[in-house]
C-alpha cells in the first residue's frame, strides 16, 4: 500500500471521513462567529454602561471566560447544560462554549474600537439630522468595524484552532476524525500531520480573507506604510 | 455586516432548537443506545464511520427481537454515564462492568457477557510478577474509568506502581507497544485477540493469572440504564434471555470469538 | 431551585476525598508552565532575531516554525508529537532522544515549549520592530556594532514593549496546559477528570474552574505590579 493509501476516498480509506470532519470544523467555526460577535458586542455595551452593576457584570463575564481554560469551558457547558436547560448536542455545546469565549475576548476588542471612534463623529451625525440609531448604524459602526477588524481576526484564528477541543465531547470534527483514523490504522503520525496541515490551510485562507476585509474596511482612509 | 441581524438570530434560534427535551415515552418504541466506539472488537468505528462490534451486534439483536427501533451513537468513555443521565440516550452497550459503585448511579441489565482482566507486559518485562510488589516502580496503564483503572489505583498505586490512565483502550495499546508502558491491565477477551492478531500485539505477552476480584470487577458486563426506566430494563433483560434462548447470541459470539463469552 | 443549589452545591465529604488529588494536579500544572514558558522565551529570542534581521534562509525557517506552531491547534501538535513519535520510537531510541518523548510530562513540556516559543518569538519580533529606526541609526552614528546596538539600545526598549503581551502569553499557557490531560498527564484538569469519572460529581469541574480563575487572576495582578515597577525604573 502506498504511504497515502489510508487517505483514500471511500470505504477503504479515511480521506472522506477526514474531509467530513474538516467540513464540520468549518461549519462549527462559522456558526460560532455570529453568536460570539453578538455576545461580544452586548458585553462591550454593558461595560460602557454608567450603571455600576451592569458594567461590573460585563467585567465579571470577561474575567471568567477569558480566565477559564477553553477545554474546561467546553466540559462545563457539555456536562452542565443538561442540569440547567436540558440535553444539548455536542455541536451545540461546542458552539455555546466557543461563543462564550469568543465573546469575552471580542468584547475587549470591540470596547477598544468603540472608544477609538471620536465622540465628534456621533455629534456630527446627529447635527446632520440622523437619529441616534441611524447615527450608530451608519456612522459609528463602520468605524468601529474597521478599528476592531485586526483584533477580531486574531480572535477568529484562535477560535478556529479551539474547535479542535470540541473533539473531547465526541463531536466528529477534523481533530476527532483524524484521531479515529489514527487509531484504526495505527498511523498516528500521518493522520495528525494531515490534521495539522489542514488547520494550517484554514488559518492561511482566513488570513487572506481578513486582509481583504481590512483593505475593504479601510477604503478612503490614508494610512502610513501601505502601498 | 453588523446590520445582518438575521443571521445572528437564526444562529441563536438554531442553538435553542437543539435543546430538545428528552423523550419520556414509557412505551418503548425507539431506544437510543450509547456506546464508546473505541474498544475493538466490542465496539469500534469502521472507515465508513459505522459502529461495529460485539456490543453493537448484541444491542441490535435485542432491539430486533423485542421489536423496537434502535439508534446507536458514540460517546467518549468518561462521558458515557453522565450523558446517559443527561438523557442523550437511553441505554449503554459499551462493555461496561456491573459494579456496586456504578449501580449507585445507574441501573444495569442482567449480564450479557463476562471477562476477567489480565496483565500484559512488553517482552522485556515478561519476567515481572503481576503482584503489586512485583510491579512497584513500573509504569502500568489502563483505560480511565474502567474497573481495571479502579483496581490499579486502589491496589497497585499504594505499592508504588505508577498508574497511567488513558481515554481509550486503543491509546493504552499504542503506548504499551511503543514501550511507554511496562505493563497494562485490561479485559482478557480484548487483550487475547490484540496479542495474537494485531501487528502491535507482538510486542507483548500475558503475565500472571486472570484477575477477577469481585470487589472491583463486579459481576460481568451489562447494559446501563437510568434507574427511572424500569420498563426498559425489563425489555432489555427479556431481550438478552430471548437471544440466548434462540441461538442468536451464540451466532454473534462465534463471529468474534472461538470460545463462549457468556 | 433545588437544581440550582445542587448545581452550585458544596459537598465537604467530596472535598475531603478529592482535594489532595486536585492540589497535586495543580502542582503538575504549575511545573509544566514553569518549565515551558522560560524555555520558550529562551528559544523565542533567536527565532525573533532570525525574523528581525536574519538572512533569507534563517528568516524562512523562522517563518515556517512560527507559522506551523501558531497556525495549528496545540491539541493536534501534542497528538502529533506524542502518538506520532511513538511510531518512530526505534529511530528515536537510536539517537538517544526517546526519553524526551517517552514520558507524557516531558513530551507535553517539549510541545508547550515549542508552541510558546513561536508565540513569544512573534511578540519579541513585533516589539523590536516597534523600536524607532532613529534609535538604531543613532547607535550606528556612535560607532556601535550590530550586537551592541541590539543589546544596549533595541533590546531594553523592546522588552518594555513586550512585557504586557508576554504576560498575556503566560496566562494563555496556564490555560493551554490543561490540554496535557489528553495525553495522560495528571495536571489540574487531568486530576479533575479522574475524580469526575470516579464520583460523577459535576461540582468537581466547578472547583477546577475556580482554581484556574484564581491562578490566572493572581498571575495577572503580579504581572501588573511588575509592569508598574519596570515602567518607573
Amino acid at each position: 500500500m502506498s504511504p497515502l493509501g489510508p487517505l483514500a476516498w471511500g470505504a477503504s480509506g479515511w480521506g472522506d471521513e477526514i474531509a467530513a470532519g474538516l467540513w464540520l470544523t468549518v461549519r462549527l467555526a462559522l456558526a460560532t462567529l455570529p453568536v460570539g460577535l453578538a455576545i461580544g458586542f452586548g458585553v462591550a455595551l454593558m461595560k460602557q454602561s454608567r450603571l455600576r452593576v451592569v458594567s461590573g457584570l460585563g467585567e465579571l463575564y470577561t474575567t471568567v471566560f477569558r480566565g477559564l481554560p477553553e477545554l474546561l469551558t467546553i466540559f462545563l457547558v457539555y456536562f452542565g447544560a443538561p442540569r440547567l436547560v436540558g440535553d444539548i448536542s455536542g455541536f451545540a455545546a461546542g458552539l455555546i462554549a466557543l461563543a462564550l469565549v469568543f465573546g469575552a475576548f471580542s468584547s475587549e476588542v470591540l470596547l477598544g474600537a468603540m472608544r477609538g471612534v471620536p465622540d465628534g463623529q456621533r455629534e456630527a451625525a446627529e447635527a446632520l439630522g440622523f437619529s441616534t440609531g441611524a447615527a450608530f448604524r451608519h456612522v459609528m459602526l463602520p468605524q468601529v468595524w474597521r478599528l476592531a477588524l485586526p483584533g477580531l481576526t486574531n480572535n477568529w484564528l484562535v477560535m478556529l484552532k479551539d474547535t479542535s477541543l470540541v473533539s473531547v465531547v465526541a463531536l466528529t470534527e477534523l481533530m476527532r476524525a483524524s484521531d479515529v483514523a489514527a487509531r484504526a490504522t495505527r498511523e498516528p503520525f500521518l493522520f495528525y500531520l494531515v490534521a495539522c496541515l489542514l488547520y494550517l490551510a484554514l488559518s492561511i485562507v482566513s488570513s487572506f480573507i481578513a486582509a481583504w476585509l481590512e483593505r475593504r474596511a479601510g477604503r478612503g482612509i490614508p494610512t502610513a506604510g501601505r502601498a | 455586516m453588523w446590520s445582518r441581524a438575521g443571521s445572528v438570530s437564526a444562529a441563536i434560534a438554531a442553538v435553542v432548537l437543539t435543546f430538545a427535551p428528552g423523550a419520556h415515552a414509557k412505551e418503548w418504541t425507539t431506544v437510543r443506545i450509547g456506546t464508546e466506539g473505541a474498544y475493538p472488537p466490542f465496539n469500534f468505528m469502521d472507515s465508513n464511520q459505522q459502529l461495529q462490534g460485539f456490543d453493537i451486534d448484541i444491542a441490535k439483536a435485542i432491539c430486533e427481537k423485542e421489536k423496537v427501533a434502535c439508534e446507536i451513537v458514540a460517546q467518549d468513555w468518561d462521558g458515557l454515564i453522565p450523558a446517559l443521565l443527561a438523557g442523550k440516550y437511553d441505554a449503554i452497550f459499551a462493555s461496561m462492568s456491573i459494579t456496586e459503585e456504578r449501580a449507585k448511579t445507574i441501573a444495569f441489565s442482567e449480564r450479557y457477557y463476562r471477562s476477567p482482566a489480565l496483565f500484559v507486559a512488553s517482552k522485556g518485562n515478561a519476567s515481572l510478577a503481576s503482584t503489586p510488589k512485583g510491579l512497584a516502580g513500573k509504569t502500568v496503564g489502563a483505560q480511565s474509568g474502567t474497573v481495571s483503572a479502579t483496581y490499579l489505583q486502589a491496589v497497585y498505586a499504594p505499592a508504588g506502581v505508577d498508574v497511567k490512565l488513558y481515554a481509550t483502550q486503543d491509546e493504552a495499546n499504542l503506548d504499551l507497544s511503543s514501550g511507554r508502558l511496562d505493563a497494562m491491565l485490561a479485559d482478557k477477551v480484548v487483550m487475547l485477540p490484540w496479542l495474537e492478531k494485531s501487528q502491535d500485539g507482538g510486542c507483548c505477552q500475558v503475565i500472571g493469572q486472570d484477575v477477577s476480584d469481585p470487589k472491583y470487577f463486579g459481576d460481568g458486563i451489562g447494559a446501563g440504564m437510568r434507574k427511572s426506566d424500569p420498563e426498559l430494563k425489563a425489555l432489555i433483560d427479556k431481550g438478552i434471555a430471548d437471544i440466548r434462548a434462540d441461538g442468536t447470541y451464540d451466532k454473534i459470539n462465534a463471529k468474534y470469538f472461538p470460545f463462549s463469552l457468556y | 431551585m433545588g437544581e440550582v443549589f445542587a448545581f452550585i452545591g458544596f459537598d465537604p465529604e467530596l472535598f475531603a476525598r478529592y482535594a489532595p488529588a486536585l492540589l497535586s494536579g495543580l502542582w503538575t500544572t504549575l511545573s509544566l508552565v514553569a518549565i515551558s514558558t522560560p524555555l520558550g522565551f529562551a528559544l523565542g529570542i533567536p527565532i525573533a532575531l532570525a525574523r528581525y534581521q536574519g538572512g533569507a534562509t534563517t528568516n524562512a525557517l523562522a517563518v515556517g516554525f512560527t507559522g506551523f506552531f501558531r497556525g495549528t491547534p496545540l491539541l493536534a501538535q501534542l497528538f502529533l508529537l506524542y502518538y506520532g513519535a511513538a511510531e518512530f520510537n526505534g529511530a528515536l531510541k537510536s539517537v538517544g532522544l526517546w526519553w524526551l518523548f517517552r514520558d507524557a510530562f516531558t513530551c507535553a513540556a517539549l510541545v508547550f515549549t515549542l508552541n510558546t516559543a513561536a508565540y513569544q518569538a512573534e511578540i519579541l519580533r513585533g516589539a523590536m520592530a516597534a523600536v524607532p529606526a532613529g534609535q538604531t541609526e543613532a547607535g550606528m552614528a556612535l560607532g556601535l556594532g550590530r550586537a551592541m546596538i541590539n543589546r544596549l539600545i533595541v533590546w531594553p526598549q523592546a522588552m518594555r514593549l513586550a512585557l504586557r503581551p508576554l504576560g498575556n502569553e503566560l496566562i494563555l499557557m496556564i490555560k493551554a496546559s490543561s490540554i496535557a490531560s489528553v495525553i495522560t498527564v495528571v495536571d489540574l484538569m487531568g486530576a479533575t477528570k479522574r475524580a469526575f469519572s470516579g464520583s460523577l460529581s459535576f461540582e468537581l469541574y466547578l472547583w477546577a474552574a475556580l482554581i484556574y480563575l484564581a491562578l490566572v487572576e493572581i498571575v495577572r495582578r503580579v504581572w501588573n505590579a511588575l509592569e508598574r515597577r519596570w515602567r518607573i525604573a
